[in-house]
């Protein structure tokens, strides 16, 4: 891929099959997809061209220059990738929140709950966070292993074809393809893009790692490998299917039934364990340290915590199918792996919280150390709340409740979105050459809008499930049920209100993050009051003092 | 390796002695409460797994100690609902319907016990208010096609409406008269008119008089009130179960739309349909017995 015309001839080539692939289609859906692949490669075959002609990539990304130790254009261009989809992702979260509380809102058919919600959970998820997991674990494991990024054409095919990806996943919801398995929405022929990407970012995460100059290799990189091997294992075995046809959008799984089912919570759980747990445990495992200034907590803790969160994580699935025709033995094993994952969840909490000793005071200073904080007391909070809504007791009554929406939210804008935040916050001064961020006052004003956003979401999602869990068994004195569905969905409509509500000011926070990186990017610094007057006093700052060891 | 150690300063622990990119480690031991809770959740697990169904073998899973499943789990808990609720389903399967609203705390169980069921088996075609919709009767209002007091309720119930394969069921056919060239279309806009002139709307036409007179009011009655016998709706009222308008009454007469309701015999229990029929006649519209004087509180009958 050298020479210009030998990519050129590529993109060409690409651009003709997709051309081809839409007028043989099969079904309208598939035929607009491939526009979109054709779109999309007559777009990079314009670029090839034009941006041999200037060199424009550094101009519009106004990066400084490459000193050659790290190759940090794909992680500046992650950061942006990351803002938009989170706007997108947000944006579309409080339509389909707004949806529930105002039917009238479900334009038919592109438009409706049934296509925006995997919309917003895979714009959040996957494009958000994705992007993130992508761009954070590029800047991090060259700092770490000392090492410039491996294979730098491979490490920018995964970002574009993640991008990529993302496109046709979303495009392919609104126009109703779907194989119809939660957080695994996308058809075949995105599924098979998504796979050689991800192939990719392991290869070129792998060979930055074996060309490292540092002895060991740190603990938020054993975070990311885990992350990116397990997913990789994850999405091939839940979308083994068979397509209709090549030139078609549809597909039949291999797994049906119960062991469908059962594969299909063996990748959505692990998707929450190893997407959302185990790859943002990296980005803190870096961050945390590097912003607090401080030494990670204990280095015991994070092999014993990261050993027996990936050993256990894997096995906790069933716990989504409790009460189903899924064998008693399984549900027993989704569950008791559930609640001994607590503790090893938790150590990552420990080892986060507890690097801060020796600069707390960073808390009241610091609203970025603030985000971490708050972030890490959501995971906290969350991976107590997971194994305790596992135990079967417990999920009789919570299941099919919102209170696994505030359980999920409470996990994904308190522990993702918090932690994504003060990443990225820490980032773009550094990306782009910057003496500081644009604003701190407006991370301030961010993280306050944001846990704000946090709570009015969380709690009426609370109140919400575990009325209508109640509502559902309510018996009367008689002996017979009292409320209909539908008499449960009017009581919950407050609290539907109220949860969009909430969604409004956590886009609020994260729309002012965007103009403060924005600004950053653009080189400008707000003249502003400093955030404390308090003068820090090193001698009344009392650490905890640490245990002996037994 | 490990040779840059050192004793942090804030927290007097001594580091690992590697270092990333300005990142150290303290080589601070696990905390004993965390180690502690680890052990005993690991702990319970054991215990649980021996005593619920838990490891996968060739033909089956392990049964676990105390014989626990989570069928038996449901079971139990019907057969606990069925247990408290068993008293008061004897005493109503036993007391003929006439005779329920004579007892006050009878009546008002199986008002109780009705709306349950109602709200599991009824609302999908007649509303969670009971209100129904285009092509299903309200049942708050006292207009019944079939008869509104206790007994004729619990016959519809049991028998159902059209129901193919219980000769006992309600049933009865309006002719097409558009669509099997019984009228012709002038005809038809005659009658609609005539239809439409029974509330007061429309003109009434010597032609549309004659026709009704003719092919309607053997079933439709001469006043167009109805007739009970062949469940035929009332025309000169505001209630209509297939619209109002006169599009509405003309694409009826062209080819009606016939309702069908399940014979619930098959599918629920002789106490829960009296407990259903009690429920839907407390809904306001309910009508006397002929024969009975019943203390009446939920009988108002303004037949």
């Amino acid at each position: 891929m050298e020479s210009l015309t030998t990519r050129s001839v590529m993109w060409f080539v690409l651009l003709i099959l997709a051309v081809m692939a839409a007028a043989l289609a099969h079904d309208a859906a598939f035929a607009a997809q491939m526009v979109i692949v054709a779109i999309a490669m007559g777009a990079f075959l314009w670029w090839t061209l034009y941006s041999s002609k200037v060199d424009t990539a550094g101009n519009w990304l106004r990066a400084p220059s490459d000193e050659g130790r790290y190759d940090d254009d794909p992680v500046r261009w992650g950061v942006i990738a990351t803002l938009f989809w989170g706007i997108a992702g947000f944006v579309a979260g409080l339509f389909i929140a707004l949806q529930l509380a105002f039917p009238a809102l479900n334009i038919e058919p592109w438009l409706n709950f049934g296509r925006v919600r995997p919309l917003h959970t895979s714009a959040v998820i996957f494009a958000f966070g994705g992007n993130a997991l992508i761009a954070t674990s590029f800047y991090i494991v060259q700092r770490t292993c000392r090492a410039r990024l491996a294979f730098p054409g491979l490490a920018r095919f995964v970002f574009w074809g993640y991008q990529m990806f993302i496109v046709l996943a979303a495009t392919g919801y609104l126009l109703g393809v779907s194989q119809g398995k939660e957080y695994a929405e996308p058809e075949w022929y995105v599924d098979w893009l998504l796979t050689v990407v991800w192939v990719a970012y392991l290869l070129v995460f792998v060979a930055t790692i074996v060309k490292r100059k540092e002895p060991h290799i740190y603990v938020a990189n054993w975070f990311f490998l885990a992350f990116i091997l397990t997913v990789a294992m994850l999405h091939v075995v839940n979308n083994l299917d068979m397509p209709v046809s090549l030139l078609g959008s549809r597909s039949y799984p291999v797994f049906g039934g119960v062991q469908g089912a059962l594969v299909q919570w063996w990748y959505g759980h692990n998707a929450v364990g190893f997407f959302l747990t185990a790859g943002f445990l990296a980005m803190m495992y870096y961050f945390v340290p590097k912003q607090a200034e401080r030494p990670v907590y204990s280095y015991r803790l994070s092999i014993i915590h990261f050993w027996s969160l990936i050993f256990l994580y894997i096995w906790a699935g069933p716990h989504h199918l409790h009460y189903t025709a899924l064998p008693d033995w399984a549900q027993t094993l989704g569950m008791v792996f559930s609640v001994m994952l607590w503790m090893p969840s938790w150590g990552g909490m420990i080892n986060g919280l507890m690097t801060l000793n020796g600069a707390w005071d960073k808390i009241r200073t610091d609203p970025i150390i603030r985000m971490m904080v708050w972030a890490l007391a959501f995971y906290g909070m969350s991976t107590f709340e997971g194994p305790m809504l596992s135990i079967k007791a417990v999920n009789g009554m919570s299941h099919y409740t919102d209170w696994t929406i505030g359980h999920v939210h409470s996990g994904a804008l308190g522990w993702n979105g918090m932690i994504t935040f003060a990443a990225l916050y820490y980032l773009a001064p550094r990306l782009w050459g910057r003496e500081r961020l644009y604003s701190l006052r407006m991370v301030n004003w961010h993280f306050w809008l944001a846990t704000l956003g946090i709570v009015f979401y969380a709690a009426s999602m609370w109140v919400a499930g575990i009325m209508q869990g109640y509502m559902w068994r309510e018996y009367g004195a008689d002996g017979y049920l009292v409320n209909s569905f539908v008499e449960t969905v009017s009581a919950m409509w407050p609290m539907y209100v109220a949860r969009a509500f909430g969604g409004l000011l956590f886009i609020a926070g994260a729309v002012i993050m965007v103009y403060n990186i924005w600004m950053t990017i653009f080189g400008h610094i707000r003249e502003e009051k400093p955030l404390t007057s308090a003068a820090y006093n090193p001698e009344a700052d009392r650490p905890l003092v640490a245990q002996p060891a037994e | 390796m490990a040779t840059n150690k050192r004793i942090d300063e804030p927290t007097g622990t001594e580091t690992v002695g590697h270092e990333w990119d300005g990142i150290e480690e303290l080589n601070t031991p696990l905390p004993r409460w965390w180690l502690w809770t680890f052990y005993a959740t690991c702990l319970w697990g054991l215990v649980y797994v021996i005593l619920y169904p838990a490891w996968p073998l060739l033909e089956q899973g392990t049964e676990g100690v105390l014989g626990w499943t989570s069928r038996g789990q449901l079971e139990q808990a019907l057969e606990d609902v069925a247990e408290d609720r068993a008293p008061v389903m004897a005493a109503i399967a036993s007391t003929p319907i006439a005779d329920l609203p004579l007892n006050e705390e009878r009546m008002t169980q199986a008002v109780a016990g009705g709306a349950a069921a109602f709200r599991v088996h009824c609302v999908q075609c007649h509303g969670a208010n009971a209100a129904g919709s285009e092509g299903y009767p309200n049942l708050t209002d006292d207009e019944w096609l079939w008869g509104g007091n206790m007994e004729e309720i619990e016959y519809t119930l049991i028998h159902g409406v059209r129901h193919p394969g219980d000769p006992q069921t309600r049933t009865s056919l309006m002719p097409a008269f558009g669509r099997d060239g019984i009228l012709s279309a002038d005809q038809i806009s005659d009658v609609t008119d005539y239809v439409l002139s029974l509330t007061d709307r429309g003109s009434a036409n010597a032609a549309g008089a004659e026709l009704y007179a003719t092919n309607c009011a053997v079933c439709h009655a001469a006043d167009g009130g109805g007739l009970r016998a062949f469940g035929t709706p009332s025309l000169n009222d505001a209630v209509w179960l297939y619209g109002s308008s006169e599009e509405d009454i003309r694409t009826q007469i062209v080819a009606p739309r016939h309702g069908v309701m399940p014979a619930w015999e098959d599918k629920l229990d002789p106490a829960t349909i009296r407990m259903l029929a009690a429920y839907v006649h407390s809904l306001g519209g309910g009508e006397d017995f002929m024969e009975v004087a019943p203390p009446a509180e939920e009988a108002d009958g303004d037949e």
